[in-house]
């Protein structure tokens, strides 16, 4: 007899059913049909890309299902917004579905509403102890999500639509790497909500994805940084495609664990202490956020000083953003290893990741707004 | 005495290679770093002077602070950092080794006991050959020790996570190696002990001494250099305090053309250099290659990138206006860019010094329809623009005017006419410092739109002799024939209120007022002679008309504004500060491309320790270590588990196993 202890324990890819499969083929398919379609103004690193991105996603959606239905959900969104423009622009303006729901604009007013409303409501349910409400808050978040991803999929295709010169990925000013950061620290606190079954830290996420939106509506009514510009040569590049990504990553988990730095200090001093998921759990969010962010931030870097080495002569110039970057990495390196030191640990780390956030949010903004530099891509 | 000193150097080892001081130095390079952040770095000395003053110059010169990254106690901190970095990994490492190849199979009962992670079951049966199993099914590797009667099974997984350890720390020294090997400081020292000089005067490359010069075998530089149109290079130039030098290439680069495309937006969309290498010594071709922003060419170790442009010496015909001359024509006047012409005007001798020529200029019409110009570097740039209202407003040109005693100013023109409030003007800026913005000047332009009109009553209303005619005309018009003496009387005032204006316009009309009439009746005879002004100036632009074989002004709107103008212009002509306005005819482009060159042999090192240091920090985070064992006794089994990062998934883990074992132990 084999007890169930001595199975051998399946694989991820023997965990894999029939869905699955057809998530990863349809995405391989949307691959290679889009290789057929555009092939031919893809450079050999793009290509890679394309694919690169189709097997992360496949990966990304076995791994933690609901990624499947979110991606599937985009898709369906986003074409249904592109075909509905009959590739012609001014749509946005009448087209019904286009001018409340898909066009980038409206999309992204809807991220920024269903944000905001998630914030609220898993306050509430933070305040009257409801698991519904707070089930309510998750099913926000998604959504916000959804349409933030819509959102830039269908502003990818109206930049081509301006003109095919002008087209570009939207991740290239500071306007559309805010849409990325509230996309992306939504993500990775989804994610952990999940893996430790636990809504209440959203209380605390979502704010930080919040004060994201009020900067981007700002942005948006005083400064107009919602039209779609051409990119400067220094930024046509294949490069963008993976270093901004890559930068966000880190962002958003350095983000999301300075908020649960702060719900952490709450909880030790007994604030909320009795809502609030333990100390050792809210420590352990911290630590893989930062761990995360910091494995991406460090391949970002790296990124931007290869992309530096080919579009500004050289892999490193001192220049501030890439000073900045280095600050911020080891500002978390201090932290990674403070962690390590006896007697160190607990509120000191969490006030020394709340402090990081200020160092990251100065990297991220403050370089742009008082610093000048090669690298003013987005300034105020 | 040896004692002593071996407590010290222990000490010191121990301190190096404690984690407080890891942390402490990477604190301290992070707020290091910080300053030259907030400090712009190796600008020109001047700028700091006249940010700082002498003293505070001084002081930060000293401390560093104009190259913060390159000084001595910035390189400190980070030889600190290599070396307590090292002193870890040399501690660290063989008891590093050591545990990943271990299984601790020599763990003690007692010892197991006092793990933290313990827990013991009762056994009937024999579970030996099912927890083996077990282990397998879960991962773990084991080793097994039998002592008598007991069995441990010695189990381990991801001892990779110490390799991890092993690679972010060597990459970090890896890293610093590499950028060590591309940075200046081996040419810093070199200069600290006098083998090479910065060169601080403005001449020729030729004539700049060995002793600022690097030889084409130096190990690694960045310099920059501007190479025209159909002429070549061969040196780069390395910026270097307030100085330069010269640094020599084993190849000549040529620049057969420079190119731009914009957007139809106006925003720039590509830079691109048509450059061909040549052999120094044969002078043959050796590689035509397109070098744009982004996909620069390395040649012979040396990778050469699109860095700037600008002007490379374009030839310029233009129509020079003495503006103080009465004729009101022009004379042809020759130049290029870069270079210096003589101008003779008021029986002094001015030099012309063009220095830029831009042949679109984008610019946003502000209010006061005073361009803002744009920077030429083809590196940075914003790609979010904030002005709507782009437009290409034509070519322009720059230059300075230089008197006999060696003072300039400096003039922008454009050379097409722009439209301001539904009127044509020519536009040109003057500034008296290159801080300052410029001020502009606008000459008007007559319904033929040239100059002439405008520059032929300007000579009108320059000439004494004229006066008398054009005061009749205008009293004439003005007054009937029936009142001779009202006509001569205002005729009289006329050619005063000309004879002023001609010596100081406006300015000299409005000092004349507050001179010589009582404060209540100054508004009204302000008035009064303004209106005088302009009648007049009417009759005058009448006369210089027919005596150009031109048609006769109509009496109306656009004519009257024209002359409104005209004024206007005379009289800022006494601010303009030169006596001579150059108007652009035709030019002959010559466009130079701002390449920037560089050899880096530490870049394959740095990028090999980066690739380490990722492929650590995920092995280090991503990879948990952990150890299990099992001492299978007649009686009992003992488990225990360890780890070197303690983290919740861990005693989850542990609390499963503990489950899994407690099963297994129970049914066999």
């Amino acid at each position: 007899m084999q007890l169930s202890q001595t199975m051998p324990r399946p694989t991820l890819i023997k965990q894999l059913n029939i869905i699955d499969w057809v998530f990863a083929v349809m995405l391989w398919s949307g691959a290679i049909y889009a290789l057929d379609l555009y092939g031919n103004y893809m450079d050999v690193y793009e290509k890679g890309f394309l694919f690169g991105a189709a097997t992360i996603f496949s990966v990304l959606g076995w791994a933690w299902k609901p990624i499947r239905t979110l991606l599937l959900v985009v898709v369906t969104l986003s074409l249904f917004g592109i075909s509905d423009y009959h590739a012609d622009l001014s749509r946005a303006e009448h087209a019904f579905f286009l001018k409340y729901l898909l066009a980038s604009q409206s999309a992204i007013m809807w991220m920024s509403v269903l944000f905001v409303l998630a914030t609220l409501t898993y306050w509430i349910s933070l305040a009257s102890r409801s698991d519904f409400v707070a089930k309510v808050g998750t099913a926000l978040t998604w959504s916000a999500l959804t349409m933030g991803l819509v959102g830039l999929m269908v502003r990818w295709y109206e930049s081509y639509l301006i003109s095919p010169d002008v087209g570009h990925i939207p991740i290239s000013n500071l306007y559309e790497v805010f849409i990325l950061f509230s996309i992306i620290t939504a993500l990775l606190y989804l994610h952990y909500e999940h893996r430790y079954a636990n809504r209440q830290m959203g209380a605390f996420v979502l704010p930080v994805i919040s004060a994201a939106v009020g900067f981007l509506l700002w942005y948006t009514f005083d400064r107009q940084a919602q039209n779609i510009q051409p990119l400067v040569p220094a930024l046509q590049s294949y490069w963008m495609k993976i270093h901004v990504p890559a930068n966000f990553i880190g962002y958003g988990s350095f983000s999301l664990a300075a908020m649960v730095g702060i719900a952490y200090l709450l909880a030790s001093k007994g604030i909320l202490a009795s809502r609030l998921p333990k100390l050792e759990v809210l420590d352990d969010v911290m630590y893989k956020s930062i761990a995360v962010g910091f494995g991406f931030f460090t391949i970002a870097t790296i990124l931007g000083a290869m992309w530096a080495a080919e579009a500004w002569g050289g892999y490193w110039s001192w220049d501030p953003k890439e000073t900045w970057a280095l600050i911020v990495w080891l500002n978390y390196a201090a932290w990674l290893h403070i962690r390590l030191v006896k007697g160190l640990r607990g509120p000191m780390l969490a006030w020394w990741a709340v402090v990081g956030l200020f160092v990251t949010v100065f990297a991220f903004l403050g370089v742009n707004m008082f610093l000048s530099g090669l690298h003013s891509y987005g300034t105020l | 005495m040896n004692k002593p000193s071996a407590t010290f150097s222990r000490s010191f080892y121990e301190l190096l290679s404690s984690m407080r001081f890891a942390i402490s130095l990477l604190s301290v390079l992070a707020i290091a770093s910080i300053i030259g952040t907030v400090l712009k770095q190796n600008e020109p000395y001047a700028n700091y002077i006249i940010q700082f003053g002498q003293y505070w110059f001084n002081v930060f010169k000293w401390l560093g602070l104009y190259d913060v990254y390159h000084s001595p106690w910035f390189v400190v901190i980070l030889s600190f950092l290599v070396l307590s970095t090292s002193t870890c990994i040399y501690r660290n490492l063989p008891s590093m080794l050591r545990e990943m190849r271990s299984y601790r199979e020599h763990a003690t009962e007692q010892s197991l006991r006092h793990f933290q992670h313990y827990a013991e079951f009762a056994r009937q049966g024999n579970p030996a050959p099912t927890l083996m199993q077990y282990l397998d099914v879960q991962g773990y590797k084991y080793k097994q020790q039998a002592d008598g009667a007991t069995l441990l099974l010695a189990a381990k997984r991801g001892s990779a996570n110490r390799l991890g350890y092993i690679l972010t720390h060597s990459a970090i020294v890896l890293i610093c190696i590499g950028g060590l090997i591309d940075s200046n400081i081996p040419l810093k020292l070199e200069q600290a002990f006098n083998i090479k000089h910065i060169e601080t005067r403005d001449i020729p490359e030729s004539q700049v001494p060995a002793i600022s010069r690097l030889a084409p075998g130096n190990l690694s530089f960045r310099g920059n250099v501007t190479i025209p149109e159909g002429t070549s290079a061969d040196v780069v130039f390395l910026n270097i305090g307030d100085g330069y030098m010269v640094q020599d290439l084993p190849f000549k680069i040529g620049l057969d053309k420079f190119h731009i495309e914009h957007y139809t937006t106006g925003q720039p969309k590509s830079f691109a250099s048509d450059i061909v290498i040549i052999d120094k010594k044969t002078g043959l071709p050796l590689l035509k290659h397109t070098i744009t922003v982004n996909h620069p060419l390395t040649y012979d170790g040396i990778a050469i990138y699109q860095a700037s442009f600008g002007d490379g010496g374009t030839h310029l015909n233009m129509d020079g206006w003495n503006l103080f001359d009465r004729t009101g024509v022009s004379f042809p006047v020759t130049g290029a860019i870069h270079d210096e012409s003589k101008l003779a005007a008021d029986d002094t001798e001015y030099t012309v010094e063009f220095t830029d020529f831009r042949p679109f200029n984008i610019e946003s019409m502000g209010d006061q329809g005073e361009p803002v110009h744009d920077t030429r570097a083809v590196i940075g740039g914003n790609a979010v623009a904030d002005h709507k209202d782009l437009h290409n407003i034509g070519p322009s040109f720059q230059y300075k005017i230089r008197n006999p005693d060696g003072q300039a100013k400096e003039y922008s023109n454009y050379m097409l006419p722009v439209l301001i409030d539904k009127r044509w003007y020519m536009l040109s800026g003057m500034r008296e410092a290159p801080n300052e913005p410029f001020h502009y000047i606008r000459f008007p332009l007559d319904p033929d739109r040239t100059l002439a009109g405008f520059m032929r009553l300007r000579g009108a209303l320059l000439d004494a002799k004229l006066y008398p005619e054009i005061a009749q005309r205008f009293a004439k018009s003005a007054i009937p024939d029936s009142n001779p003496e009202a006509q001569a009387k205002l005729a009289d005032s006329t050619v005063k209120v000309l004879g002023i204006f001609a010596k100081g316009g406006y300015k000299a009309l409005s000092d004349f007022i507050e001179s010589r009439i009582p404060a209540a009746e100054r508004d009204k005879a302000a008035q009064t002679y303004l209106k005088i002004l302009e009648l007049s100036a009417f009759e005058a632009y009448n006369i210089t008309q027919a005596r150009a074989n031109q048609p006769a002004p109509k009496m109306d709107d656009e004519t009257g504004w024209f002359i409104r103008d005209s004024l206007n212009s005379f009289s800022d002509i006494f601010f303009y500060g030169a006596p001579v306005y150059l108007q652009l005819a035709n030019y002959d482009e010559v466009q130079a491309t701002g390449l920037q060159l560089t050899r880096s042999p530490g870049k394959n090192i740095v990028y090999g320790g980066s690739a380490l240091l990722v492929l650590g920090v995920f092995a280090m985070f991503f990879i948990r270590e952990r150890r299990l064992w099992l001492l299978i006794k007649p009686d009992q089994v003992l488990f225990a588990m360890s780890s070197n990062r303690k983290t919740l998934d861990f005693e989850n883990e542990f609390t499963q196993h503990q489950q899994h074992i407690a099963e297994i132990v129970k049914e066999t």
